[in-house]
C-alpha cells in the first residue's frame, strides 16, 4: 500500500525501525554472534558439567568489545543505548545462557544502574575497570528472608559511622556474587521508614567485612557463578552511597524495569536457539523411514514455537524501545511498569513453552543432561523467577490496571 | 539509535504514530456513539441495519487503503488495521462486515483489478451504496480452498459462465457485488483459478440462504449459488489463471488486518471485566481485591499487548507490500504467525472474561457473551489454525 501522506509514512518507518533494526545495530549484533559462537559456545559443556566460571573470561569479553555497551566511549564503553544492550544479552544467552546471565547483571544490573545513579567520580572510579573486565560487577538485592517481599522485608542494615557506613546482613541468589570485585548493594539506612528508607552502596568485595557465604549449586545456567554474600560490621566511607540517602528505592525500581525488559531478551535469544535446535532435529531424525519434520504433530510444535518466539521478540522490542531513553529516577510505576513486567512475564512463558516443545522433539535426547537442549530445558525455570516471579510481575500489571 | 523516534511516537501506550494514535481516538469515540447501542438488537435480529453503510461511507472510513481519486480514504495499511481495531471494539459484528467489505472485496479490487473495473465500482464501495463480498470458501473447500474448489467459470463469447456454490460468505445475503474466484482451467489445478466481480443482480445469482451464527450476528453470512451465472470477460480481476496471487497475498493482508479484529474484541473484554472486577462485590470487598482476579486481568493485558506488539510488527512489515507479492516467504510466514497468536489470545482472553463475570457472563444478552461467541471463529476464519501452521512450518522447513 503506498501511502498518500508522506509524514505519515515517515513515522511508519520509525515504528518499523523500532521492530528492525539500524545498521549499527546489525553491526553490533553480527560481531556479537560471530564471537559468541565462536569464543562462548564451546565453553557451554565444561561450564554446565563442572559449575565452572573460566577465570579470564570478563577480561576476554572486555578485549571483544562485549561490555560497557551502555557506557560512554571516552569510559571505555560501547556507548549505546539499553535497547542495545538488550540485544546483545540476546545474542550471547543464545550462544551460551550462563555467560549470557553473568553478562546481564554486570553490564545492566550493576555497570548500567551505576551509570544512571552514580556520582560523576563514582562513574570515573569503576566503570572503565568494569567495562574492560577488570572488574566483575553483581548486584545485591535479594535475601533470605526477602524474596518477592524484597523491599518490604529487607533486612540488610547500614549503620551511620562518622563519616562511614557499616554494613550487616546477607543477600542470597546473587549473580556473579563470588567472583564479584564491586557489588552495587541495597541496604535499610532508615529502617522506620520501610522501603522508603533503603540506600544503595558500591562495595568493593576485598572489604574485609564482606565475605562469600557459600557458592551454590544450581540446576540450570550452570558456570555462571551464583553466591550468598555477608556483611558483618563491612565499614564503607560514605561516597561509596550511590544517589541520595534513603532513595534507593527508585534506583531498584526503576532499574527492575529496564532488568525486567532485558530478562525477556534474554528469554528470546534462548527461546529462538531451541526453536533452531528443533528444526534441525526434525529435519535429521528420521521414524517411520522418514524424517519426523514430515509429520503434522511435529509440524505443529515448530509453528507454535516460532510464533512463541516472534510475538516475545516483537513484544520485548517494542518495552525496550519505550525504555530507551528513561529518565533518571523514571520507572516504577505507570506505563512502563505495567508494559516491562507484561513482555518480561509473557518472555517467560514463551520461553518455557518453546523450550518445552523443542526439547519434546528431541525425544530421549532431549533428556540428557550434557545435550544442548536439555541445558535450555533446565534453564528455563529461572527466568519466571528471577527479576520478579511471574505472580509479582502479574500483581504489577494488575496494580496499574486497576489504578485507574 | 533512533534517539528522534521517540519524539515521534508514543511508545509506551500503543507504539503508534501521534496521527495513528489521534485515528484512533477519533473513529474510536465515533464507533463508539454510532455503534455500540446497535449491538443488543444486532445480536437478536441477526440483521444488520441499512443506516450502517452510509454512515461508514459518510464519515470517510470506507476504501480506506483506497487513493482518493477512486473515492477512498487513502490511509496506509497501518492506519486501516488501527480503525478496524476501533470499530471492532466497539461492534465486533460491524468491524467483520466492514473488513469482508473493506479489506477482502474493495482493497483486492483496488490491489488487483484494472483501471476501468476501479473506476466502475470503487466509487460506489467507498461511499457506502454499494455493499461488498468475497467468496472464496466452498461447501466442499475449507482449509483446501484452492486444490478443492469446484465453482467454474466458462468463456462464451464475451462472457463467462459462472456455475457452483460459495459458503459462509460475509455480507452475502446484502451484497451488491461479490469478489468470487472460480476454475476457468481445472485441468491446471490451484494455477487455473481466476477472480470475477459479480453483480448480485445477475440473473443465475442466489443468495440460496442466511445461516445462523453463535457469534458475530448482525454480520450476514450466506450460502451463495451460481446457476450459469454470466459475466461479462472484463469484469475478471488480474489476469486469467492468475486468481491464485490475488488470493494468496490477499489472504496474507487478510491475516494480518483480522488479527486487529481480534485485538479489538479482546480489548473491549478486557476493558469490561476490569469495569466489572472494580464494582462487583463479594466477601465484603470488590473482587478486584482477589489475587485470583488479579492474575486473570494481568494475564489477559499481557497477551493483548504480545499479540499486539506482533500485529504492528507484521502490518508495518505488509505496509508497501506490491499487487501479487505475499503468499510465500517472511511474509507469508509472519502473517500466519500473527493471526494464530492474535486467535489463540483473543479466545483465552474472551474465556477469562466470561470467568470473572461468573454468572452473567453466562447470558446471552451481556455484552461479555456476546463477545466470548464471537472469539470461536477467528480461530477458523481466514485458514483455521491449523492451515496457520502448515504455513509458517512450511516455511521453516523450506530450506
Amino acid at each position: 500500500m503506498t501511502s498518500q501522506n508522506e509524514p505519515a509514512t515517515a513515522a511508519l518507518d520509525a515504528i518499523r525501525a523500532n521492530y528492525s533494526l539500524t545498521d549499527e545495530q546489525r553491526q553490533i549484533v553480527d560481531h556479537v554472534d560471530r564471537v559468541s559462537r565462536e569464543v562462548l559456545y564451546p565453553l557451554q559443556a565444561r561450564m554446565d558439567a563442572e559449575e565452572w566460571w573460566p577465570d579470564d573470561l570478563f577480561k576476554q569479553m572486555g578485549e571483544l568489545g562485549l561490555l560497557g555497551i551502555t557506557a560512554p566511549e571516552d569510559l571505555g564503553g560501547s556507548g549505546q543505548n539499553e535497547f542495545t544492550q538488550a540485544l546483545v544479552s540476546e545474542v550471547i544467552s543464545k550462544w551460551n545462557p550462563a555467560v549470557g546471565l553473568s553478562h546481564g547483571a554486570h553490564d545492566n544490573l550493576c555497570l548500567n544502574n551505576l551509570l544512571r545513579n552514580g556520582s560523576e567520580e563514582q562513574v570515573k572510579k569503576y566503570v572503565p575497570g568494569l567495562c574492560s573486565g577488570e572488574l566483575v560487577g553483581a548486584l545485591g538485592l535479594t535475601e533470605p528472608g526477602a524474596g518477592s517481599d524484597a523491599l518490604g522485608s529487607m533486612a540488610t542494615t547500614a549503620r551511620r559511622d562518622g563519616d562511614d557506613y557499616i554494613i550487616n546482613g546477607s543477600k542470597i541468589y546473587i549473580t556473579n556474587g563470588p567472583i564479584a570485585d564491586v557489588v552495587l548493594l541495597y541496604a535499610k539506612t532508615d529502617k522506620s521508614k520501610g522501603a522508603k528508607g533503603i540506600s544503595a552502596f558500591i562495595i568493593e568485595t576485598d572489604n574485609p567485612g564482606f565475605k562469600v557465604a557459600q557458592k551454590l549449586d544450581k540446576m540450570g545456567f550452570r558456570g555462571s557463578p551464583t553466591g550468598e554474600l555477608v556483611f558483618e560490621d563491612c565499614r564503607v566511607p560514605a561516597s561509596a552511597m550511590l544517589g541520595a540517602e534513603n532513595s534507593g528505592v527508585s534506583v531498584v525500581m526503576s532499574g527492575l524495569d529496564l532488568e525486567r525488559a532485558m530478562v525477556a531478551s534474554v528469554c528470546v535469544g534462548m527461546a529462538d536457539r531451541a526453536l533452531e535446535l528443533g528444526l534441525e532435529y526434525a529435519k535429521i531424525r528420521e521414524q517411520f523411514g522418514k524424517p519426523i519434520s514430515s509429520f503434522q504433530m511435529m509440524q505443529s510444535k515448530l509453528a507454535e514455537i516460532y510464533t512463541e518466539v516472534e510475538t516475545a521478540r516483537s513484544f520485548s522490542y517494542r518495552a525496550l524501545a519505550a525504555c530507551v531513553g528513561l529518565p533518571k529516577g523514571a520507572g516504577g510505576r505507570g506505563e512502563i511498569h505495567k508494559l516491562t513486567a507484561a513482555a518480561c512475564l509473557y518472555a517467560g512463558e514463551a520461553f518455557n513453552k518453546a523450550v518445552t516443545e523443542a526439547c519434546h522433539i528431541h525425544g530421549g535426547s532431549g533428556y540428557m543432561q550434557d545435550t544442548e537442549i536439555n541445558r535450555l530445558f533446565r534453564a528455563n525455570k529461572l527466568l519466571e523467577i528471577g527479576a520478579g516471579t511471574s505472580e509479582v510481575r502479574k500483581i504489577i500489571i494488575a496494580e496499574e490496571l486497576l489504578r485507574a | 539509535m533512533n534517539k528522534q523516534l521517540r519524539n515521534d511516537i508514543d511508545l509506551p501506550t500503543h507504539f503508534m504514530t501521534d496521527e495513528q494514535q489521534a485515528l484512533a481516538d477519533q473513529a474510536g469515540k465515533f464507533f463508539f456513539s454510532e455503534f455500540h447501542h446497535l449491538n443488543a438488537e444486532m445480536d437478536d435480529t441477526d440483521d444488520l441495519p441499512a443506516s450502517v453503510f452510509p454512515k461508514l461511507g459518510e464519515m470517510g472510513y470506507l476504501g480506506l487503503n483506497v487513493p482518493p481519486e477512486f473515492g477512498g480514504a487513502g490511509l496506509d495499511f497501518t492506519s486501516a488495521c488501527i480503525i478496524t481495531e476501533q470499530l471492532s471494539r466497539s461492534s465486533a459484528a460491524i468491524g467483520l462486515t466492514h473488513v469482508a467489505h473493506d479489506n477482502l472485496c474493495v482493497n483486492n479490487i483496488y490491489r488487483n483489478a484494472n483501471d476501468d473495473l476501479r473506476r466502475k465500482y470503487l466509487p460506489g464501495l467507498c461511499n457506502g451504496t454499494l455493499i461488498g463480498a468475497l467468496g472464496l470458501t466452498e461447501p466442499g473447500a475449507g482449509s483446501d480452498a484452492l486444490g478443492s474448489m469446484r465453482t467454474t467459470a466458462k468463456k462464451d463469447g464475451d462472457d463467462y459462465i459462472l456455475n457452483g456454490a460459495k459458503i459462509y460468505i460475509t455480507n452475502g445475503p446484502i451484497a451488491d457485488l461479490v469478489l468470487v474466484y472460480a476454475k476457468t482451467s481445472p485441468e491446471k489445478g490451484a494455477k487455473g483459478i481466476s477472480a470475477f466481480i459479480v453483480e448480485t443482480d445477475t440473473p443465475g445469482f442466489k443468495v440460496a440462504q442466511k445461516l445462523n451464527k453463535m457469534g458475530f450476528r448482525g454480520s450476514p453470512t450466506g450460502e451463495l449459488v451460481f446457476e450459469d451465472c454470466r459475466v461479462p470477460a472484463k469484469n475478471m480481476v488480474g489476469k486469467l489463471d492468475g486468481g491464485v496471487a490475488v488470493t494468496m497475498s490477499g489472504l496474507d493482508l487478510e491475516r494480518a488486518i483480522v488479527c486487529f479484529n481480534a485485538l479489538g474484541i479482546a480489548q473491549r473484554a478486557l476493558d469490561i471485566s476490569i469495569d466489572y472486577a472494580k464494582t462487583r462485590q463479594q466477601f465484603g470487598k470488590p473482587i478486584a481485591s482477589f489475587q485470583m482476579v488479579q492474575a486473570m486481568l494481568a494475564d489477559m493485558y499481557t497477551r493483548i499487548e504480545a499479540a499486539r506488539s506482533l500485529s504492528l510488527k507484521t502490518v508495518a512489515m505488509c505496509e508497501g507490500l506490491e499487487e501479487g507479492e505475499g503468499g510465500r516467504g517472511e511474509i507469508h510466514k509472519l502473517t500466519a504467525a500473527a493471526i494464530f497468536k492474535a486467535a489463540e489470545v483473543t479466545s483465552f482472553v474472551l474465556d477469562k472474561a466470561v470467568q470473572i463475570h461468573g454468572g452473567s457472563g453466562y447470558m446471552r444478552d451481556t455484552e461479555v457473551n456476546r463477545l466470548y461467541r464471537t472469539g470461536r471463529v477467528l480461530e477458523v476464519g481466514a485458514g483455521t489454525q491449523e492451515v496457520r501452521k502448515l504455513i509458517i512450518s512450511g516455511e521453516l522447513l523450506k530450506n
